[in-house]
């Protein structure tokens, strides 16, 4: 970047005065000027050409003093140069323009990239100066054969990658690529014209010099090999390798200087510096091309170098001309970048970068590629093919452990969070350093004892405040069953999250805060409206856990007291008795819970702790058979490959990968990609489950918690109207309410009391139309929902109203 | 609304002109303007002539038609009447019996006949009182809120407007992948946000109430605040003031009842009509559930006790659902304002006419669109009501 920077703000007369500045100034506008030295020397020069190029030759002898001060005194260049100048058809180079010569001179005499440039234009080509040195009919073979002439190039400035120049950088890994096949091309036609010419022999060993001699040449003549830098010091005017070394260098030929387009590169590249090429005897001044410059250009043996002077040179390289060239030639084929850019644009890949870079020369390699990115394009894989599994067989033969799920309920701060935390924790399904790292970052916001509830409460808003909001799920196992805890929210305002969660539960363990006054203020709030809940969405069994015990000192009579009360409520609420077990026990120190409390005050209590009331539970029966239905919980991101996940309980039936599903009420179809039970990875899930299904061919938009999922075949119906018989916890008119099952929640009215209804027999009892429906009772009501919604017959659902429980029904 | 002539004849029949200024009163004119009225207002309509030769062309003319209302479409979105019915009038363009539908226009007159005895009652002539009243109650933005769930609406003198309802689908709490949830919130709000201003003004101060159960109200009060400060959107800025947070049950929008009960919205709003009407509806139910035979709902019911005298002095309170007067046939509108004249005038009770557009109302419209507190408990009223139906047709129709 420096560089181009460099190169592109460098002004060339600045530079050229600082450069010629002591020096140079004398000898700048007058030969006059000239030192006595630098004038003998002339001198000599002259005697010299004079004899050399003998009488015949009629040169001028101001030219050849121009041409030796050119060349630095330098008397077999200047030969040469006078001989072709000397064919008539020549233009002749405005020599005499002092300053357009010094300047050549300069750029001679500091950086051969320059020089080279302003010669190739300076110098057109001719077929006379090619062939001056041979005489009529004996050319020699070398220079025999096919010539190819490139056009004379525009005056131009310096090569290089700008941008402006029309033709794209060339890619590092391209250029890499391009090179590599550069050189195995070189070996190849070096080989090929090994008989052909004796003096290629020379080049070839040149040619074929290690990848490491050809990288020392990269950073210029000064740092090359000890051999080829003191002949090419010797060859050259020592004022050049005294003046310029260092300072030239950084405007190597790897391609930094720029102005010129690509056309009018070639002649510049392959006039590089090359300190081997000088060690000939009769030396080009020019470089080996960079590794750019090969790659940009093709080979420093190209025709186009052959054309320069010196002739040698020219005869070198001239019979690989026209097989080489063909092969080699960049540009016939599309550019490297345009190849790149087409990979890169179908397929992000590297790969086929690479891939395209290096095939980047031919067109057959091209079509290669595109062959190769089609083939890559992305795989959206098989649909998911069903495996046509019997479900209810396989589940037969499976025959897991029990699997339960409890929901865990009661009064807000009650301990329930806590106490799963704790029971999990003792349970070792989160380890020590999860719960100390929770105590700490809890003992931060001054919430200490929040602790344990936080392996629970996970969201933001659940540890600022310090209260469950959204049911949490947690899986543990013991040697008998595998638990799924639900761990609902206390406070009233999250009642619907907590029916949601109740919907899927097996069995509840009731958590009652047995400190003085909570316990009665529990019993009023949650603790009721929670036990009612589960009761009426058919939960049979309930685990009493009497929390908070070492409050009260671990007071018997304490227990006693709420394990009277709580039973005799429960009993109201229509819990059997045996299905109702207390359990004294603390979860902040997980005594009773998975290990007996150490406490001698707790030692009275010998019955079983909740870890074995937990295993206690029976396996509830499933109903397998009856058609698929799965409320949707939740509606989720399952992951990178997974992009819309749903989870939920099985109701009923069953379903296996490759199944296609309905969901209502949007009555779209999907199909089930992938099972999780369990956040295991299944083949098939049964009624009972919680299962996550990964689904495909469907917008997130038909999805939304509370919807069914059922198979094409049993629908479930979208209903607005609905005749539940209910039991009702508070009064009842025709009012508005919210429907809520499991998930589902939806806004709706009261229209209609059908009938007050006896509780035992379901009689008709009492007044037709009652205008009022009395708490506790039971009636039948027509309900009329604001949406249509799936709901079906045999379906239980919760009414509620400004905040409070109304209603538990069945739908009718 | 202002009322530029009025002419009632000594039996109930005349005319009057009125100026319709807000939206608002349309849902007045929309409940003056009953079928078999005479309407005359601006309309534009297409005339089509043909020529000698057969070929037809179509101009659209403004002119002013006089029609006989014979149906009424209210939009409660956008607060546009539609009136349709058969031209009375001829005029250059229409023949009489040509059919029209004029849609009443803001800042133009229109003019309301009623012909036959009694037809401008009490009841229509309060409702012009109303519309005409220069002391109007301040709109009130609401947004009833839970996670994924809000509900915008607006709450005017006579209606609450549900502007828009936004769903959006949070992912749950799952372990470990709090972000998700808390990520879905935040689009909630946004999108919440985002809609709320497109609706409001900002310039205009109005009250903003948020309501919610749990803490999603608060958060997104202070959402708003954050995105006012990361804005540096000063219009929402000064808002600050004008938002309250309140507790609901639910994000659904009747749980607006609860909103305007509560004690920061009540000192607030204390004098606004749906305020009040909430207050009388909430005391109804009380009594209701005291199950003391003071309190009685239904159209039978009610007119019993009225006949029986005990909707009068001392506490009586008769509540009337305003979609009750809308009644298509005239003979069931002249049956409750009856009621309603016989309540106020000879009972000396009180008569609250609530607004089917409030939740108040569509709660009253729930007990059949009447009730009524009685001064004395009276007993066993539905048991021969039961037996003859009224005709409640009306009701569905109310319920746009």
């Amino acid at each position: 970047m420096s560089r181009h920077k460099l190169v592109k703000t460098m002004n060339l007369d600045d530079e050229l005065d600082d450069f010629d500045g002591a020096d140079f100034d004398d000898g700048y506008d007058e030969s006059e000027a000239l030192t006595a030295d630098d004038k003998a020397r002339l001198e000599n020069g002259v005697r010299e050409v004079h004899s050399i190029l003998g009488p015949s030759v009629n040169v001028s002898e101001k030219s050849i003093e121009d041409s030796l001060w050119h060349y630095y005194y330098d008397v077999d260049k200047t030969v040469n140069y006078l001989l072709q100048q000397q064919a008539p058809t020549v233009p002749v180079i405005p020599l005499e323009d002092n300053q357009a010569s010094s300047r050549a001179q300069f750029k001679h005499s500091t950086s051969s990239l320059f020089c080279g440039m302003e010669r190739c234009c300076d110098v057109p080509f001719s077929l006379q100066g090619f062939f001056a040195d041979a005489t009529w009919r004996h050319v020699p073979p070398e220079r025999q054969g096919e010539i190819l002439i490139e056009p004379l190039y525009p005056r131009g400035g310096l090569c290089g990658g700008s941008p402006g120049a029309g033709e794209a950088k060339i890619s590092k890994l391209a250029a890499l690529a391009a090179a590599r096949k550069k050189k195995e091309n070189e070996k190849h036609t070096c080989a090929e014209s090994h008989e052909s010419n004796a003096s290629v022999a020379m080049l070839e060993k040149l040619d074929t010099r290690t990848p490491s001699a050809e990288a020392s040449d990269l950073k210029g003549p000064a740092n090359s090999g000890p051999d080829t830098q003191s002949v090419a010091s010797q060859s050259r005017p020592t004022r050049h390798g005294l003046r310029y070394p260092s300072k030239r260098r950084d405007y190597s030929p790897a391609g930094s200087f720029g102005k010129g387009t690509p056309k009018e590169a070639p002649p510049h590249a392959s006039e590089s510096e090359n300190p081997a090429k000088e060690a000939t005897p009769r030396s080009n001044p020019t470089a080996a091309p960079s590794v750019f410059a090969k790659t940009m250009f093709g080979d420093a043996q190209d025709p186009i170098l052959s054309v320069m002077p010196p002739i040698q040179s020219l005869a070198l390289s001239f019979p690989r001309s026209s097989g080489a060239k063909a092969k080699s030639d960049p540009f016939a084929g599309p550019s490297p970048d345009d190849v790149v850019a087409k990979a890169q644009s179908s397929s992000k890949g590297v790969k086929a970068a690479k891939k395209a870079a290096q095939s980047a020369k031919d067109d057959k390699a091209t079509n290669d590629i595109t062959a190769n990115i089609e083939a890559v394009a992305i795989d959206e894989g098989p649909k998911p093919r069903s495996k046509n599994l019997d479900v209810l067989a396989e589940f037969e033969k499976s025959r897991a452990k029990n699997a339960a799920n409890f929901i865990v309920i009661g009064h807000v701060d009650a301990g329930k969070s806590t106490l799963m935390g704790r029971l999990l924790y003792d349970l070792k399904v989160v380890d020590q350093r999860t719960v100390d790292r929770y105590r700490k970052e809890a003992e931060k916001i001054g919430k200490s004892s929040f602790a344990l509830a936080w392996v629970l409460d996970q969201g933001t808003e659940e540890r600022k405040r310090g209260v469950t909001i959204d049911i949490a799920m947690n899986k543990f196992e013991t040697s008998k069953t595998s638990f799924t805890i639900l761990d609902a929210p206390g406070h009233r305002d999250f009642i619907p999250n907590m029916i949601a969660g109740a919907s899927q539960a097996d069995f509840a363990v009731l958590v009652i805060d047995a400190g003085t006054g909570n316990f009665e203020s529990g019993l009023k709030g949650q603790t009721k409206e929670h036990a009612l809940l589960v009761r009426s969405m058919g939960v049979q069994r309930i685990v009493i856990a009497v929390n908070k015990l070492d409050t009260v000192q671990w007071s018997k009579d304490r227990f006693d007291e709420i394990q009277q009360q709580v039973g005799a409520f429960l009993t109201a609420a229509g819990f059997q008795s045996r299905n109702v077990a207390f359990v004294p026990c603390s979860g902040l120190n997980g005594d009773n819970i998975v290990k007996r409390a150490e406490d001698a005050r707790a030692s009275w209590y010998t019955g079983p702790i909740l870890i074995e009331q937990l295993e206690a539970s029976e396996p509830t029966n499933r109903s397998l058979d009856k058609p698929l239905r799965l409320t949707i919980a939740d509606v989720f991101r399952g992951g990178v490959q997974n992009p819309l996940s749903i989870s939920g309980r099985l109701d009923s039936g069953c379903l296996q990968v490759g199944d296609r599903i309905v969901t209502m009420p949007a009555k779209e179809t999907a199909v089930i990609r992938g099972i999780e039970v369990d956040l295991e990875p299944a083949d098939w899930a049964v009624a009972g489950q919680n299962v996550v299904l990964h689904l495909t061919d469907i917008e997130q938009q038909y999805l939304k918690p509370g919807d069914v999922i059922c198979l094409p075949s049993a629908l479930i119906q979208n209903v607005t109207a609905m005749t539940v018989k209910i039991l009702a916890f508070d009064h009842l008119t025709p009012m508005h309410v919210e429907v809520h099952r499991g998930r589902l929640q939806v806004a709706g009215r009261i229209t209609q009391l059908v009938a007050v209804l006896d509780k035992v027999t379901g009689a008709m009892a009492g007044k037709k139309k009652p205008r009022l429906v009395q708490p506790g009772s039971v009636a039948r009501v027509v309900v009329q929902l604001d949406s249509a919604v799936p709901l079906e017959a045999p379906g239980k659902v919760i009414l509620r109203a400004g905040g409070q429980t109304v209603a538990a029904g069945l739908l009718e | 609304m202002r009322l530029i002539k009025q002419n009632f004849e000594r039996d109930g029949s005349g005319f009057v002109t009125l100026f319709p200024e807000e939206p608002e009163d349309m849902w007045y004119a929309y409940n003056l303007i009953r079928p078999n009225d005479l309407l005359r207002a601006s309309a534009i309509r297409r005339v089509t002539t043909e020529s000698s030769t057969g070929s037809t062309s179509s101009t659209r003319v403004h002119t002013t038609l006089t029609i006989r209302v014979a149906s009424l479409d209210f939009d409660p979105q956008s607060s546009q009447l539609h009136v349709s019915g058969r031209i009375a009038e001829e005029t250059k363009f229409t023949k009489v019996g040509q059919y029209h539908t004029l849609d009443l226009e803001l800042q133009r007159n229109f003019t309301l006949e009623k012909d036959g005895e009694e037809a401008w009652d009490s009841v229509a002539r309060g409702i012009i009182k109303e519309a005409c009243d220069p002391v109007k109650s301040a709109d009130v933005w609401a947004v009833v809120m839970q996670e994924g769930l809000a509900n915008l609406a607006v709450l005017t003198g006579a209606r609450t407007v549900l502007r828009q309802r936004i769903e959006v689908s949070i992912p749950r709490k799952r372990g470990g992948r709090a972000s998700d949830h808390d990520k879905g919130l935040e689009k909630f709000f946004q999108t919440t946000l985002d809609t709320l201003l497109r609706q409001i003004d900002l310039t205009e101060s109005k009250p903003i109430l948020l309501a919610s159960p749990g803490f999603t109200a608060s958060s997104f009060q202070n959402f708003i605040l954050d995105t006012a400060i990361r804005t540096g959107n000063k219009l929402l800025m000064a808002q600050k003031a004008n938002l309250v947070v309140v507790h609901s049950s639910s994000g659904h929008l009747h749980s607006l009842n609860e909103v305007l009960q509560t004690p920061e919205v009540n000192a607030r709003l204390k004098d606004t009509q749906y305020a009040r009407e909430g207050k009388l509806m909430d005391d109804f139910m009380a009594l209701l559930r005291k199950d003391d035979g003071r309190a009685w709902y239904g159209p039978n019911e009610v007119e019993q006790a009225v006949e029986k005298g005990a909707v009068g002095r001392g506490g009586g309170v008769l509540l009337i659902s305003n979609a009750l007067f809308r009644a298509q046939d005239v003979a069931i509108r002249r049956r409750w304002v009856k009621l309603v004249d016989k309540v106020r005038d000879i009972e000396g009770g009180e008569v609250r006419t609530l607004s089917s557009e409030h939740e108040s109302g569509k709660r009253l419209d729930g007990l059949g669109g009447i009730a009524a507190i009685l001064t004395f408990p009276l007993d066993d009223l539905d048991d021969d009501a039961s037996e003859h139906e009224v005709p409640t047709e009306n009701e569905n129709e109310l319920r746009v």
